[in-house]
């Protein structure tokens, strides 16, 4: 087991972790760092499998960092999403149940989600 | 129950972990039939670069590059979309950080100058036109957090217009080749350095600004209608 | 001729989407025409040339595949884009006449407009495995930006939730063409093809497989991953709702039938195809059940939309370890049902957004009276839904036609009672809807008048869907070798 695979396993565990958190974790930007954890671990296992020869190989280099840019987008687009979310219903979940906060919109000096 | 649940959970997490370490474990114990770093090794000088990770990205798999600063621009567009549509000082985003407000006058210049260099050095060595855009945002967002107000994030013509440089020359150097009759991303003969390096100094600048501008444009606006046959 | 096709086919929607990025929603609705005009040109050549002289292999910057990226154009490839540039084509109309040019975030339709489409086109031309995860990234985001555009928290919420589920589906996905590249050394899907099937790799791991297929079948709201679909496609602008139940989810089953089709003789397995059918039947059952009781009249047409989904699973089942011909059977029985659904499920939301535009409400009792108001748009809403429960001469019944016969072929009679009862119940809710448009005793009086060309589009789109089964035969041979190798006549 050469120290490529190594990475490959690590990446196995992010995945894992990061899948965990996503199912389970309720506050949004919680379950958008799991999704970027899993992310890490995706590309930990792509590059590590690939390089399990111990020859550095450039193609799942470049995947991987298309990869990254793409979900640098996809988060982006996400924190947008959920801020605006935020800003509108006062929410930081999905859940459609529990204390109906005000309808009105937050103050603009409200500070940013307190638990995260 | 709750235990039950996050028991579950655990379990499931900890199953699927296995099978994947398991198929790790199975493909790693034969080598793979084609090897892709020996066909790059004999097409390297084709591509008009010497780094392969750069060839990679901007010569033999271009078109994927291409749809990606397309996902940026994507998202640079649903972020603008929600922006605030009156002016951008908004004091929330300023901290009163008088140690940042010193520091900007060392780091900004610096950090400029190393995007510079990221992205001239990526032609042979680690580096490229994300690395260098990303530092660049980072930059643009050290200034904007110290206070620095930046007019061309404006909302407006001038602010679409950067989102959609880097991505539009990209696209015309794609179709150039194409209408001279070869497939499209297919840089002429001998053109291929210079044409890769403008491609690469566009998209920095564009990949900054699309970071730049989902930053900015975090403080979202009132303007929002109901849903279809709903009364407001 | 076909490189000058292939070129601006590709080139296209991305310059118009740049285009578009720069000037506001009149100037950029015009824009648009033109550019789906020169579109859907565009594809109508590309299908023309692909019917006379067969598919090719379209090589990107000129490399060859594994190292670059090939563009696969064959029968079905092309009959897909000409699908998207037809259902674009009237949702883009549509979308122009029906979105307020006052609410200056709509000059942002049409850049995601396109972007959408572009994506689309990627998906379907694609022979890569990496370059398909890009092109689901491009539909994926553009899709949850059309959703968020300009709503409400709800809304929001919605769009959050399916870009959480689509996010997930495509990591997964991304994940199996990490192990597949580790696996063989190559990305291209017609070289991985290959080797498998020379036995050049073993088909021990089956994990790779079965992964991308989860994460394509999360992404193409398969029952008991559906719980995104009803509320994005629900609280979405008509137009939007349209495209994404019409294009945007079959893309990733798209990816999944060709991905079964190449890989899964050799590492599917039986039990694999039936789990995947079954899910499909229960989607059948469960979206059509919903469907009845949903009160708002989207909801009916999105739960519609996760119970059509459900029968184009039955590819799984009808192609493992069968005979040539009924394989050959059930793949074209599951191409037209992506077109006529396709086609009708773009009819019915855009028929149910001149709808509520006229009732002033999106609840299905407010529909009460409408019928005397509406007939044009109630009509077109008829006969989409004639194409869902699979009545002739609609696509819907040719499509179930070709699957009942592939059931019966495969020895595989149990798909026979989900295809029947499937129709049963889309009977139901298109009725449900009819039933509350024709009450005469609402106190309603003040309808309003859509303008005359919005009822237009849906009923082109529901008149296409009804003559399918007239034209199947040629559309079908045009797609001759659905998802083999090239096409050639």
């Amino acid at each position: 087991m050469s120290s490529q695979l190594l990475y490959a396993f690590a990446g196995v565990a992010l995945c894992g972790i990061g899948l965990f958190g996503y199912i389970r974790l309720d506050h949004l930007l919680r379950k958008l760092l799991a999704f970027n954890l899993m992310g890490s671990g995706v590309f930990l296992v792509m590059v590590g499998l690939a390089q399990r020869g111990g020859e550095p190989d450039p193609v799942p280099q470049a995947l991987v960092l298309t990869g990254i840019v793409v979900a640098i987008a996809a988060t982006a687009l996400a924190v947008v999403l959920i801020r605006r979310y935020y800003h509108l219903s006062g929410r930081t979940t999905l859940a459609e149940s529990g204390p109906e906060p005000k309808n009105t919109p937050k103050p603009e000096a409200h500070p940013e989600g307190a638990e995260v | 129950m709750r235990v039950l649940g996050v028991v579950t959970m655990v379990v499931a997490c900890v199953v699927f972990a296995g099978f994947l370490g398991l198929a790790v474990w199975q493909i790693s114990g034969a080598p793979a039939p084609v090897s892709l770093p020996g066909l790059l090794a004999v097409n390297l000088e084709a591509s008009g670069v010497e780094h392969p990770v750069t060839a990679v990205l901007l010569n033999f798999r271009s078109y994927d590059t291409l749809l990606e600063i397309g996902v940026l621009v994507i998202a640079g567009i649903a972020g603008i979309s929600m922006a605030r549509t009156t002016s951008l000082e908004d004091p929330d985003l300023r901290t009163s950080d008088s140690l940042l407000y010193a520091l900007q006058r060392w780091f900004v210049p610096l950090m400029l100058l190393l995007a510079g260099y990221l992205l001239w050095a990526g032609s042979d060595r680690p580096g490229g036109a994300f690395q260098a855009g990303a530092v660049l945002a980072a930059s643009g967002v050290m200034m904007r957090l110290g206070g620095i107000p930046m007019d061309f994030l404006r909302p407006g013509v001038l602010l679409r217009l950067g989102l959609a440089l880097g991505f539009t020359v990209f696209l015309l150097v794609a179709v150039a080749s194409a209408l001279a009759g070869e497939a499209f991303l297919a840089y002429p003969e001998g053109f291929a350095k210079p044409l890769i390096l403008v491609i690469e100094t566009v998209l920095t600048f564009s990949i900054a600004m699309v970071l730049l501008a989902l930053f900015v444009s975090a403080p979202v606006n009132r303007a929002q209608e109901p849903e279809e046959g709903e009364r407001g | 001729m076909t490189l000058w096709l292939m070129a601006g086919l590709l080139f296209t929607p991305l310059a118009w989407a740049v285009l578009t990025l720069l000037l506001d929603f009149s100037k950029g609705r015009v824009v648009t025409w033109l550019g789906i005009l020169v579109q859907v040109l565009v594809s109508l050549g590309l299908w023309a040339t692909v019917a006379s002289e067969g598919g090719f292999h379209y090589l990107l910057g000129g490399w060859q595949a594994p190292l670059g990226i090939e563009l696969r154009v064959d029968g079905l490839a092309v009959t897909f884009v000409l699908l998207t540039a037809l259902v674009a084509a009237a949702c883009g109309w549509h979308g122009g006449l029906y979105l307020d040019p006052g609410k200056s975030w709509h000059r942002y339709f049409w850049p995601l407009f396109w972007f959408l489409w572009a994506g689309l086109n990627a998906v379907w031309l694609g022979g890569d495995l990496f370059n398909l995860y890009v092109g689901l990234e491009l539909i994926s985001l553009s899709a949850v930006g059309l959703v968020a555009l300009g709503g409400q928290a709800e809304a929001l919420r919605a769009a959050i939730r399916y870009l959480l589920a689509a996010l997930l589906g495509s990591l997964a996905y991304l994940l199996g063409v990490a192990l597949v590249y580790g696996q063989t050394g190559s990305l291209s899907l017609a070289g991985v093809a290959t080797l498998v099937s020379d036995g050049a790799v073993s088909s021990g791991p089956v994990f790779p497989l079965v992964l991308m297929l989860l994460g394509l079948a999360l992404k193409t709201a398969l029952f008991p991953m559906h719980g995104w679909l009803p509320p994005a496609h629900g609280i979405a602008k008509s137009p939007v709702s349209a495209l994404l139940s019409a294009l945007v989810v079959k893309a990733s089953f798209y990816i999944a039938a060709r991905l079964w089709l190449e890989l899964g003789n050799e590492l599917g397995s039986y039990v694999l195809a039936q789990v995947i059918g079954l899910l499909g039947a229960l989607a059948v059952v469960w979206g059509s059940w919903q469907a009845l009781l949903q009160p708002k009249l989207k909801q009916v047409v999105a739960y519609s939309s996760v119970a059509q989904i459900g029968y184009l699973f039955l590819l799984f089942p009808l192609t493992w370890g069968v005979a040539g011909a009924v394989s050959l059977q059930a793949q074209q029985g599951i191409t037209l049902q992506v077109i006529s659904h396709a086609l009708a499920k773009s009819a019915m939301f855009l028929a149910a957004g001149n709808l509520i535009l006229s009732a002033g409400s999106n609840k299905v009792d407010a529909l009460a009276g409408v019928s005397r108001f509406l007939p044009f748009s109630l009509f077109s809403f008829g006969l989409a839904g004639l194409s869902l429960m699979g009545l002739p001469p609609t696509g819907g019944f040719a499509a179930k036609w070709l699957l009942l016969q592939a059931s019966l072929g495969s020895g595989q009679w149990w798909w026979i009672v989900v295809l029947l009862v499937g129709g049963l119940l889309s009977a139901g809710y298109v009725f449900r809807i009819y039933r509350a448009s024709f009450v005469e005793d609402s106190g309603t009086d003040h309808f309003y008048h859509p303008p005359r060309s919005l009822e237009v589009i849906p009923m082109i789109l529901a008149l296409l869907a009804l003559g399918l089964g007239l034209v199947s035969d040629s559309v079908l041979s045009v797609m001759a070798l659905p998802f083999d190798e090239g096409g050639a006549g």
